[in-house]
């Protein structure tokens, strides 16, 4: 047995154990199985606090020993059941035994032992859970010994960065004593009792359950910095400066629970953040930032954090060399440029240079993380895609389409899709080579990335040259495999890039008949209850009806009575009802399609959508009317429905296209009319 | 007349020893006042009224310790406080820097002054500090010794640096500034901060009043 190497050690060994009898009632009497040492272990765990204190006492010192030391055979074979237990094992439990039993002076000097102890070792706190040391720590907590307490609570702070130990001191009531010590006079229990606060809260019981002790407004309050105070000698003040970091690295850890971050709001908490952060002290810094960017998921923080001045330390910390600093404010401008007023403000506090610059280092996934992200949000705002126009970003984010973890493609294909809108970023992109590394990533399965990538490659295609090259690399037909997917949102994400494709292509019509059962799979999507795949694959088939066999395709398969279902199902809706309307128009064009949507009544519906306020809406209604009413039934029903007196006001409409159709409409309508009365008067 | 002319000797007193305490020339009088109450009758401050101080003022218990508190404040060894004792041992039993604290406490531990604090004396000051364990082992009619034995084996193990079995000036001074809450390993002998801060702020308004009918004991 390597573990009792030294003499001294298996002489003291040979101490405790006649002295303590340490065979406790769960030990197997003689087993040298490891598993079976590994199950008592987890046993006594549990049961050991179920047992009374007295009962355990006098279990482990019934046993009388045996005193004959010059027995070998005896202690070689007791040594045999203990040896299996490493000697810290022992020696913390009779730490603990002393913590507990002796005055402040032995527990003071028992507890300093115990430091000595690596804790964070699986078989240390197991040794200590045995003899319900946790509960003499935390028992310690409640004294008005300060040294005790102090020591007691340097060791509650490390351990307590295990779940388990976090899980069983929660357990003990440790949380409601760790906030009395937050209002104690002496400025280290303060700081201790934080700062383990902050570990036990990363479990979500504990943070509710430090809400309802009332610790919340404590916490808040100790980040208070009275009016008067002269803030050069605060920052020399060291007491003062940990004080107010264990607060902040408390209310971080805390605000992860919804409940607690308007508790926290309600209790004045940003005012005290913002007046922290122009401190702009480093080590208060990162848990102060770290709180915000966990708090600005909620829209109301937002809110204030705008109008708090706030952005612009964000954007100035951007530039700091604190990796941690910087991941936590990337991670709060994500958060925070939801909305618009932040986007702006982080381009005039110069901010976006500095997301820029720092999507060079890849070695810190966090980080890196939270700088995509950040350009993301940001990159929604059209003067900052200029602005990332001039600054070339799109060329440094296209490296990043590939051996990254999936959190970081996601922001980036997102951000990809943003700059966009910025033909130059368009042309960035392509240069780069950044069009096949997202089409390759279309092979993926991760829904929210393939959602971003498609949207990327939609808005890429927009440009003729994007376009072929998308193709090209079998593009058009892995977004048209994108259809097939369970998700709605991809579907429809799929849908709304294949448009653009098409549009752009010269071979557009080849390239859709190339692909095998692509028009069925189309046409059968128009079946969803969903209204984006609705809207999505409506605006498709009007691009696809753009050709003449396509479209005859469609009509094969039954689009026409479809469509005409969707007329009246969603006249309530006016996304869709658009994409619908654009659809039938488009289709109209083929053999006796005009006639079946007539019979099968779109006509009366759609002279309804001429009254909509949405422009896309009625001109699309406008559009599919005017080729409707090349077929005289349709134009009776036109007439019997007052559509002429809405397409009148259209003719005198900007968009000519628009004037156009409307005239051509009321001229078929008239003719009709006309014919009709001259048949009549004929008779 | 002796009034007025004790007084002035009073204050050139306090103005000397203000200097080479912690505390200003009016707290010094001060202490000098409380001096002068402690020991009407007597000219100086003897080890009972000392320890009453102790015991009623900063609530210590310990009578082996504080009897080593007053060793420590008595420099010259005549078992009696002077004047100059009393208010320079003040100074560091209450405003004390770190080195002086420790220099202090490691007097205090110190039982035989030989300069190092031997196996037998931590034994003797850490004696009756294993209450309930002691209870405990009695049942087991073990030695009693042995836990205190142990205890004395976890210090030297933490404190002794130079691994010569003692505690000497150099090694206790490296442990406290390795752990401050190792200053007071071997019992209280420095006030508690509630009672601490309570007599330096009546000290500081001017509340000179040790009680000092109790000291009749």
């Amino acid at each position: 047995c390597g573990i009792i190497a030294e003499y001294g050690e298996f002489q003291s060994f040979q101490l405790y154990f006649k002295r303590f009898n340490l065979r406790t009632k769960d030990m197997p009497a003689r087993t040298d199985s490891t598993a079976q040492r590994r199950s008592v272990m987890t046993r006594s765990i549990t049961n050991s606090r179920s047992i009374s204190k007295k009962q355990k006492a006098e279990e482990s010192y019934s046993e009388t020993s045996n005193d004959d030391m010059d027995d070998d055979d005896d202690t070689r074979d007791r040594r045999k059941i203990h040896a299996d237990l490493p000697s810290e094992y022992w020696q913390i439990q009779k730490l603990i035994k002393y913590l507990k039993g002796g005055n402040p002076t032995a527990t003071l000097i028992a507890l300093c032992s115990l430091r000595d102890f690596d804790l964070s070792q699986d078989i240390c706190q197991i040794a200590i859970r045995d003899v319900d040391g946790l509960e003499a720590l935390v028992n310690l907590l409640d004294t008005t010994e300060i040294k005790c307490q102090v020591a007691s609570l340097k060791i509650l702070k490390d351990i307590s960065q295990s779940k388990p130990i976090s899980r069983s001191l929660t357990d003990l009531g440790a949380i409601q004593s760790l906030i009395r010590l937050l209002s104690s006079s002496v400025a280290d229990l303060q700081c201790l009792a934080a700062e383990t606060i902050a570990n036990i809260a990363k479990l979500t019981r504990a943070r509710r359950l430090v809400r309802k002790d009332g610790g919340i407004s404590k916490f808040v309050s100790l980040l208070n910095i009275p009016p008067n105070t002269n803030i050069d000698v605060l920052k020399e003040d060291g007491q003062a400066v940990e004080l107010l970091r264990c607060a902040a690295l408390g209310l971080c850890s805390l605000s992860k629970s919804k409940k607690n971050k308007r508790k926290m709001k309600s209790s004045g908490l940003i005012q005290h953040l913002s007046k922290l952060i122009t401190l702009e002290v480093e080590t208060i810094l990162v848990p102060v930032v770290a709180t915000l960017s966990e708090c600005s998921v909620d829209p109301e923080y937002r809110a204030a954090i705008c109008e708090g001045g706030i952005i612009q330390y964000l954007s100035k910390f951007l530039e700091s060399s604190n990796q941690e600093l910087v991941s936590h404010c990337a991670k709060a401008i994500f958060h925070c440029a939801e909305d618009d007023l932040t986007r702006t403000l982080i381009r005039q506090h110069a901010g976006l240079e500095p997301l820029v610059r720092l999507i060079k280092f890849t070695e810190n996934v966090s980080m890196l993380d939270g700088v995509t992200g950040a350009i993301w949000k940001v990159a929604i705002d059209r003067e900052n895609c200029l602005v990332f126009r001039d600054l070339k970003l799109c060329e440094s984010l296209v490296p990043l389409l590939h051996s990254q973890p999936e959190e970081v493609m996601i922001n980036v294909a997102g951000s990809i899709a943003e700059c966009a809108k910025i033909p130059e970023n368009i042309e960035q992109i392509r240069k780069a080579g950044g069009l096949t590394h997202l089409v390759n990533l279309l092979s993926g399965t991760n829904p929210t990335l393939l959602i971003n990538v498609a949207h990327a490659l939609g808005k890429c295609a927009t440009e003729p040259d994007s376009a072929t090259i998308i193709d090209k690399y079998d593009g058009v037909r892995l977004l048209w495999s994108l259809l097939k997917s369970p998700n709605p949102q991809v579907q429809s994400s799929a849908a709304w890039a294949i448009c653009p494709c098409i549009d752009n292509n010269k071979d557009a019509g080849e390239m859709v008949r190339s692909l095998v059962g692509g028009l069925e799979l189309i046409v059968s999507l128009l079946k969803s209850d969903n209204r984006e795949v609705l809207a999505s694959i409506c605006s498709a088939v009007a691009n696809i009806a753009k050709d003449e066999q396509n479209l005859a395709v469609l009509t094969d398969h039954g689009v026409v009575p479809i469509l005409s279902k969707l007329v009246v199902a969603h006249a309530a809706d006016d996304y869709v009802k658009g994409h619908i309307a654009d659809a039938i128009g488009r289709c109209c064009i083929w053999g006796n399609n005009r006639k079946e949507f007539g019979a099968r009544g779109v006509v009366k519906p759609l002279v309804r959508y001429l009254k909509s306020k949405d422009t896309f809406v009625y001109k699309a209604a406008a559009m599919a009317l005017f080729h409707l009413s090349l077929e005289p039934e349709n134009c009776v029903v036109m007439h019997e429905n007052h559509a002429k007196q809405w397409l009148v006001n259209m003719v005198g409409d900007d968009d000519w296209v628009l004037q156009e159709a409307a005239a051509g409409c009321i001229a078929n309508i008239r003719h009709l009319a006309l014919a009709n009365d001259i048949s009549k008067s004929g008779r | 007349m002796a009034g007025i002319m004790g007084r002035k000797l009073q204050a050139k007193l306090a103005d000397a020893m203000s200097k080479r305490s912690h505390f200003s020339r009016e707290e010094v009088d001060r202490l000098l006042t409380m001096y002068s109450a402690l020991t009407v009758g007597g000219t100086r401050l003897d080890r009972n009224k000392f320890r009453d101080v102790l015991h009623n003022t900063f609530d210590m218990t310990d009578d082996i310790l504080m009897d080593r508190v007053f060793r420590a404040f008595d420099k010259d060894m005549d078992s009696f406080l002077s004047q100059e004792e009393w208010v320079l041992g003040l100074s560091v039993f209450l405003k004390g820097t770190l080195e002086e604290r420790v220099a202090y406490c490691f007097d205090v531990y110190d039982m035989n002054s030989d300069g190092y604090i031997s196996r037998e004396e931590m034994f003797q000051m850490l004696k009756n500090s294993m209450v309930k364990v002691l209870q405990d082992l009695q049942t087991t009619e073990e030695d009693p010794d042995e836990g205190i034995k142990d205890i004395v084996e976890l210090v030297l193990k933490k404190m002794d640096h130079d691994h010569d079995n003692r505690l000497s000036m150099d090694d206790f001074m490296k442990s406290v500034k390795e752990e401050d809450l190792l200053l007071e390993a071997f019992g209280p002998c420095l006030p508690d901060t509630k009672y601490r801060e309570k007599f330096l702020s009546d000290l500081e308004a001017g509340n000179v009043d040790i009680d000092v009918s109790q000291a009749k004991s």
